[in-house]
């Protein structure tokens, strides 16, 4: 292992890939890739992190991306624990001004912050010295789940120079579009999006990505689809009117991808809603690499953990 | 001698209405301008406005001071003082109160307590629907005979057209506005932000502008019909000034306002913040194209006043998270300064001045205000119209802290404030 002599990153927190040089993701990508090696040996620990401790803070449930930072935390030998942030505080409105200063006087390091409002890490990030990660905030950005996605690309195609992604389904309320899109431009991808067109928001054209009118279109030219999750709770809204229907317009599906390179890489962020956005033989054909996108999901925890929190680490260390 | 005697001497006075800045001094007796001229003696307190401007106080459409029901917002006297401070000498207070000012009772109240804090004249817009509810109509003639000077349920659209229609007809007896905060709700549910480009960037529900545009569509739509007259509140969007620009050419009873901070901001303001939700407002703040219809509609004339839409709201509730916190900001110390330094590139001093006297003075038919002149009331305001600061918010006399200028720099600085000849703000110097 070469980790000691990582640099680190030199910003106090990740909200977004939005703000991240491509340097830095190639930082972040490159010690994930270490540490994905360790996850492969038996004894899947780093002792890196004794003594740092990590909060967790779901304020919208999400076992997989808990469970990942989570184990992330764990495999690094930092100190985690999670924040029960029941339903009826945030409906009373509790302020996030609040939560700061009573995390701030817990004297924990890091927090890793899942909110259903845009922008919620942020203001948190504002106010206290502790790190903050951003594990998902509203229909912003979802920072380590784009980073999860380039580094399964990457694994996959070598480089994203030139490669077209094309990110297909509820552009307009989806985190993993938003992180997606800024992550994969950075590499230097070019950027498709394909959905209802109730689904794809005003402007996104500005984001720097291509709007497919068709799913044909769009699954003609990819090197590879990430294919969303569509939120069951969409329907009726009226954003489009039957799941039945969504699956006939744009499932992905063995007859659509016939129009498709025949190599190209299927991601999905999870958890599938089988045979609507994705038919499962697609989900379970070879080119599909939804499960090593979980692992890779962990290795790029322990990275941005780690990195982020070198400054504050070698600080403690020099002190003691 | 009277307590509400005084002689503003030394000072430069500017009378929206007429032609040039002219060097006089200016006697109040009674509370009540007698006298403008060079070198007047009079045996009463004197207030030296020398090299100061001297114009007459400003006039404000819309306010929300919170009381009754939600006075840890702000209240009565709290917010005099935000007006007195910002030169306001006229303010006008929104009916969405808890209670709500939709009867005799709750408007008599309110301008009670506003006498009794004795700093600026308050005066009510009562509501258009008993609890704003937008079902049954208020006591307009009840609350027009205590005093009320325009209606409107302000905070909620008037949606019904029936309903609309009604009140166009039925306030025309009285000859008072119906004040319209037009927003298709159907358009903005859950919104936070204007929609667009930076909207969908910032991942906030987006609040199209034709949600403004569509309400303001169908009321000019029924003006002919009603005969009513009909004022837009802070306008925010380039489609509408345009709207209202044709009605007016077409003769039809139409005002409206804009906010200083629909004048000064743009919604690039959002994506800057760092989702501080002291820019979160409704009407959201705008695209760069509609900032500028909102400044070419001051200076065409298309736009009656500027209205601060002052809406108070504690920094706890502030942040809760950008999509949860509530709409408004406050804005009448920072009203003027926001307006010159807005403003003052595109128009005169005078024009300028007349979007906050007799401009708005005209809209709620307001006759013994809005100028300097002999039998007007003693409502005067002096300023330093050059001068810059950095504003910062920590010297509001509001009881919140909800300024979307705190740190900006800004032109032009209040000195004194008068109110029928007496001082509310500043010093007898
Ligand atoms: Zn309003």
């Amino acid at each position: 292992m070469k980790l000691n002599d990582a640099p680190g990153l030199d910003r106090k927190d990740l909200l977004g890939l939005e703000e991240l040089s491509e340097r830095e993701i190639r930082l972040i990508l490159d010690t994930a890739r270490e540490f994905r090696e360790v996850l492969d040996r038996p004894i899947k620990t780093v002792p890196a992190m004794r003594g740092f401790t990590i909060a967790n803070l779901f304020y919208e449930s999400s076992t997989r991306t808990r469970m990942s930072f989570e184990l992330a935390q764990k495999r690094l030998t930092a100190d985690s624990i999670g924040l029960a942030v029941t339903a009826s505080s945030v409906k009373k409105g509790e302020s996030l001004r609040d939560t700061a200063r009573n995390i701030e006087a817990m004297r924990v390091d890091m927090i890793v912050m899942r909110h259903s409002q845009s922008g919620a890490p942020h203001r948190l990030a504002a106010q206290i010295d502790a790190h903050v990660v951003n594990a998902g905030d509203g229909c912003h950005e979802h920072p380590t789940q784009g980073l999860l996605d380039l580094y399964t690309l990457l694994e996959n195609l070598g480089d994203l120079r030139g490669k077209r992604i094309v990110i297909i389904g509820d552009i307009a309320h989806s985190r993993v579009a938003r992180s997606n899109i800024h992550g994969l431009r950075r590499m230097g991808a070019q950027v498709g999006v394909c959905g209802p067109p109730t689904l794809i928001p005003v402007g996104i054209e500005d984001l720097g990505v291509t709007v497919y009118p068709t799913i044909e279109e769009a699954l003609a030219e990819a090197d590879a689809i990430n294919v969303l999750r569509i939120q069951l709770e969409r329907i009726g809204v009226p954003l489009f009117p039957s799941t039945r229907e969504y699956a006939r317009l744009f499932g992905v599906t063995p007859a659509r991808l016939e129009v498709a390179k025949r190599e190209v890489l299927v991601l999905h962020p999870g958890p599938i809603n089988r045979n609507v956005e994705l038919d499962s033989r697609v989900a379970d054909a070879p080119g599909a690499v939804i499960l090593s996108q979980v692992t890779n999901g962990v290795a790029i925890r322990m990275a941005v953990t780690y990195l982020l929190a070198q400054k504050t680490m070698k600080a403690a260390h020099a002190l003691a | 001698m009277h307590s509400r005697d005084l002689l503003i001497s030394g000072g430069r006075l500017v009378d929206p209405e007429a032609d040039e800045l002219r060097r006089a001094d200016l006697l109040i007796r009674d509370g009540k301008v007698v006298a403008l001229s060079p070198n007047i003696n009079a045996d009463v307190p004197v207030l030296d406005a020398t090299g100061l401007i001297v114009s007459p106080g400003f006039i404000d459409l819309h306010v929300h001071f919170r009381e009754p029901g939600q006075e840890w917002k702000e209240d009565i006297d709290s917010g005099s003082r935000c007006a007195a401070a910002g030169g306001f000498t006229t303010v006008c207070a929104m009916p969405n109160t808890d209670p709500p000012l939709h009867d005799q009772e709750s408007v008599r109240f309110v301008v009670e307590r506003a006498r009794e804090v004795g700093l600026v004249d308050l005066h009510v817009v009562g509501a258009v629907t008993t609890d704003l509810a937008g079902t049954i109509l208020s006591p307009m003639g009840e609350m027009a005979a205590a005093g009320c000077v325009a209606f409107s349920d302000d905070g909620r659209p008037i949606l019904d057209s029936g309903l609309m229609r009604r009140a166009l007809e039925y306030s025309r007896q009285f000859y008072l506005p119906i004040v319209q905060h037009a927003e298709d709700t159907g358009l903005t549910r859950g919104g936070a932000m204007n929609e667009s480009a930076i909207s969908t960037k910032l991942g906030l529900t987006g609040m199209h502008s034709s949600a403004e545009e569509i309400v303001v569509a169908r009321d000019l739509a029924l003006l002919p019909l009603t005969g009513g007259r009909y004022h837009v509140a802070h306008t925010s969007c380039a489609r509408t000034i345009e709207l209202l620009r044709r009605a007016r050419a077409e003769g039809l009873p139409v005002s409206c306002e804009v906010t200083p901070h629909h004048l000064a901001l743009d919604e690039q303001a959002v994506s800057d913040c760092d989702y501080d939700a002291n820019y979160k407002m409704n009407p959201p703040l705008r695209s760069v194209v509609d900032r500028e219809a909102m400044i070419q509609g001051c200076v065409d004339g298309t736009i009656d006043a500027i209205a601060t839409d002052h809406a108070p709201h504690l920094p706890d509730e502030k942040e809760i998270g950008f999509s949860a916190a509530p709409f408004g900001v406050i804005g009448l110390e920072t009203a003027f300064s926001v307006a010159a330094t807005t403003l003052l590139p595109h128009m005169s001093l005078r024009d300028l001045l007349r979007l906050l006297t007799t401009g708005p003075a005209s809209v709620f038919g307001f006759k013994d205000r809005g100028r300097l002149a002999p039998g007007l009331r003693g409502d005067v305001v002096l300023f330093d119209s050059e001068s810059e600061a950095v504003y910062s918010v920590e010297s509001t006399h509001s009881k919140s802290r909800n300024s979307a200028f705190d740190g900006m720099r800004l032109q032009g600085k209040i000195v004194a404030t008068v109110l029928e000849g007496r001082v509310v703000f500043g010093e007898s110097r």
